[in-house]
């Protein structure tokens, strides 16, 4: 018999948000070479400021090192990762692979994403998948974790155990329905979500507001997205060439006003107010934070918005799945979350 | 082009209860003559009307009452679910920056459609490729366009 645990993963993640503990996660941006050291050099910056480090899935449709192969680096170097897994480039015959041979490295987050278009990319000739949906894909890996079985109903030896993520952007239209849509992000499956950039905080107050009445803040943990803002330009681009970036004039503005050494400090002000504003939202579980190729910067950010030290000792050794033997039964004992 | 119609959800839904109605009570005749044959004279007929009204991609599964008749298959990104995050802030898609995203128009269409407008909060199964190019109404009769993968069937 399988004893029962209140967790569906073996990851830190998942305990420090079930703990209650406010989480970080952030984002590695995957580099455009072969070599491994430029990984491990990010996730040695990462680590230590946060609960989780994201394995972006050619964001942007631009083409990096795959979030799979960084989650391999990452797992073997003993850090715990969030697979991303975006719908534009696998169908689901490719992505139930992905997802299991992920779980076997040890990974135990996953992010289900729909994924920008090809278009907005650098290579806007390739063909699209979106084969599934995000919210098929994530309906998908539930039922491979919860049912043990393939999309096809045939049978997994050993169902992966994994925490299921999901996106949302309550910045763009259409408004009303977009915590709706969380729910039903909810029902096909997810346990956290994270959100896009968050720069427009009376919009996000205003959705909190919406996902409170549902209730949906009970079942879900909520990341919010943040993310500095070197100047003005790097704000004009995101919110004309990033898909689904809102960025309000004020904050353009402020940082149009700063003179030019201070606009790099400036911007880290912008964004650690924004964490310090957020937390105080009933229903927000943790932040995300991206900064693309900037680590120092995102670790300068979580620690002088006061959310260092991370719980270390909430981490978890997961079970090596080679130690393990095929035939037997036998899972870890549950994990206590107060040691 | 009929596209205008578009904007009479209620009507629209009311002639799709109409039809559904109207294929159920012609099934007997269908199964007879032989759903396969019945597929090859309904296919033009049925993608002339629906092309023309709601720009339909042919799936073979409709799923259009379900999505305040819009058809989701328009979505560049063929998305049965609801928007993706990346919707401009005019309400406009992100692959087509001068078409309005139709899950921002579907939701719109919903409101004002009383019988199956609620149903947009459905979680719709994958799409079977398999079914792409085929008559959506001869689909239904049959049952084929509910067949979902295995193990998506959930488990109660």
């Amino acid at each position: 018999m399988k004893p029962e645990t209140l967790f569906k993963s073996d990851g830190r993640l998942e305990r420090v948000l079930r703990s209650g503990r406010f989480a970080v996660t952030a984002e590695l941006n995957p580099p455009d070479s072969a070599d491994p050291q430029e990984v491990y050099d990010a996730a040695l910056v990462l680590s230590s400021v946060c609960d989780a480090i994201n394995a972006t899935d050619a964001s942007g449709a631009n083409c990096h090192m795959s979030s799979v192969a960084i989650c391999a680096l990452l797992t073997r170097a003993g850090y715990a990762p969030i697979l991303q897994v975006s719908c534009r480039d696998r169908n689901r015959i490719a992505i139930q692979g992905d997802v299991l041979g992920a779980a076997a490295m040890g990974v135990c987050n996953v992010l289900c994403l729909t994924g920008d278009d090809v278009t907005v990319g650098d290579q806007p000739q390739a063909k699209r998948v979106f084969d599934l949906d995000s919210i098929q894909l994530l309906r998908t890996i539930k039922i491979m974790r919860d049912e043990g079985v393939f999309l096809s109903g045939r049978k997994l030896t050993v169902p992966p155990r994994l925490f299921l993520g999901a996106a949302e952007n309550p910045f763009v239209p259409p408004y009303d329905w977009r915590p709706l849509r969380l729910a039903k992000k909810m029902e096909a499956g997810a346990d956290f979500i994270q959100t896009q950039y968050c720069f427009d905080l009376p919009r996000f107050r205003q959705f909190m507001a919406q996902v409170r009445d549902l209730g949906l803040h009970e079942k879900l943990f909520i990341l919010v997205g943040v993310g500095p803002l070197r100047s003005e330009k790097t704000a004009e681009f995101m919110r004309t060439k990033v898909p689904g970036v809102i960025i309000p004039d004020e904050i353009v503005n402020r940082l149009r006003h700063t003179p030019g050494p201070r606009k790099r400090e400036e911007g880290k002000q912008i964004c650690i107010e924004i964490i310090q504003q957020v937390r105080e939202i009933e229903g927000v579980a943790g932040v995300h934070v991206m900064a693309y190729r900037q680590e120092e910067l995102v670790a300068e950010i979580i620690e002088e918005a006061g959310l260092l030290p991370r719980p270390l000792r909430i981490g978890f050794i997961a079970p090596d799945p080679l130690r393990r033997l095929r035939k037997s039964q036998e899972d870890p004992p549950p994990f206590d979350p107060e040691p | 082009m009929l596209r205008w119609l578009q904007d009479y959800p209620h009507f629209l839904e009311w002639a799709y209860r109409l039809t559904h109605h109207l294929f159920i009570w012609l099934d007997p005749l269908m199964r007879r003559i032989g759903y396969g044959r019945v597929d090859r004279w309904l296919r033009p007929l049925e993608e002339a009307g629906k092309r023309s009204v709601f720009d339909c991609q042919m799936c073979g599964q409709c799923v259009l009452h379900s999505t305040g008749m819009t058809c989701p298959m328009t979505c560049p990104k063929n998305l049965r679910n609801g928007p993706c995050g990346g919707v401009r802030a005019n309400g406009h898609c992100e692959v087509i920056p001068e078409m309005k995203c139709i899950w921002v128009a579907a939701y719109e269409r919903s409101q004002k459609m009383p019988i199956f407008g609620p149903e947009m909060i459905l979680l719709q199964p994958p799409v079977n490729r398999q079914l792409e190019g085929s008559s959506a109404w001869v689909n239904m009769l049959t049952g084929a366009d509910r067949q979902t993968p295995l193990g998506w069937i959930k488990k109660d």
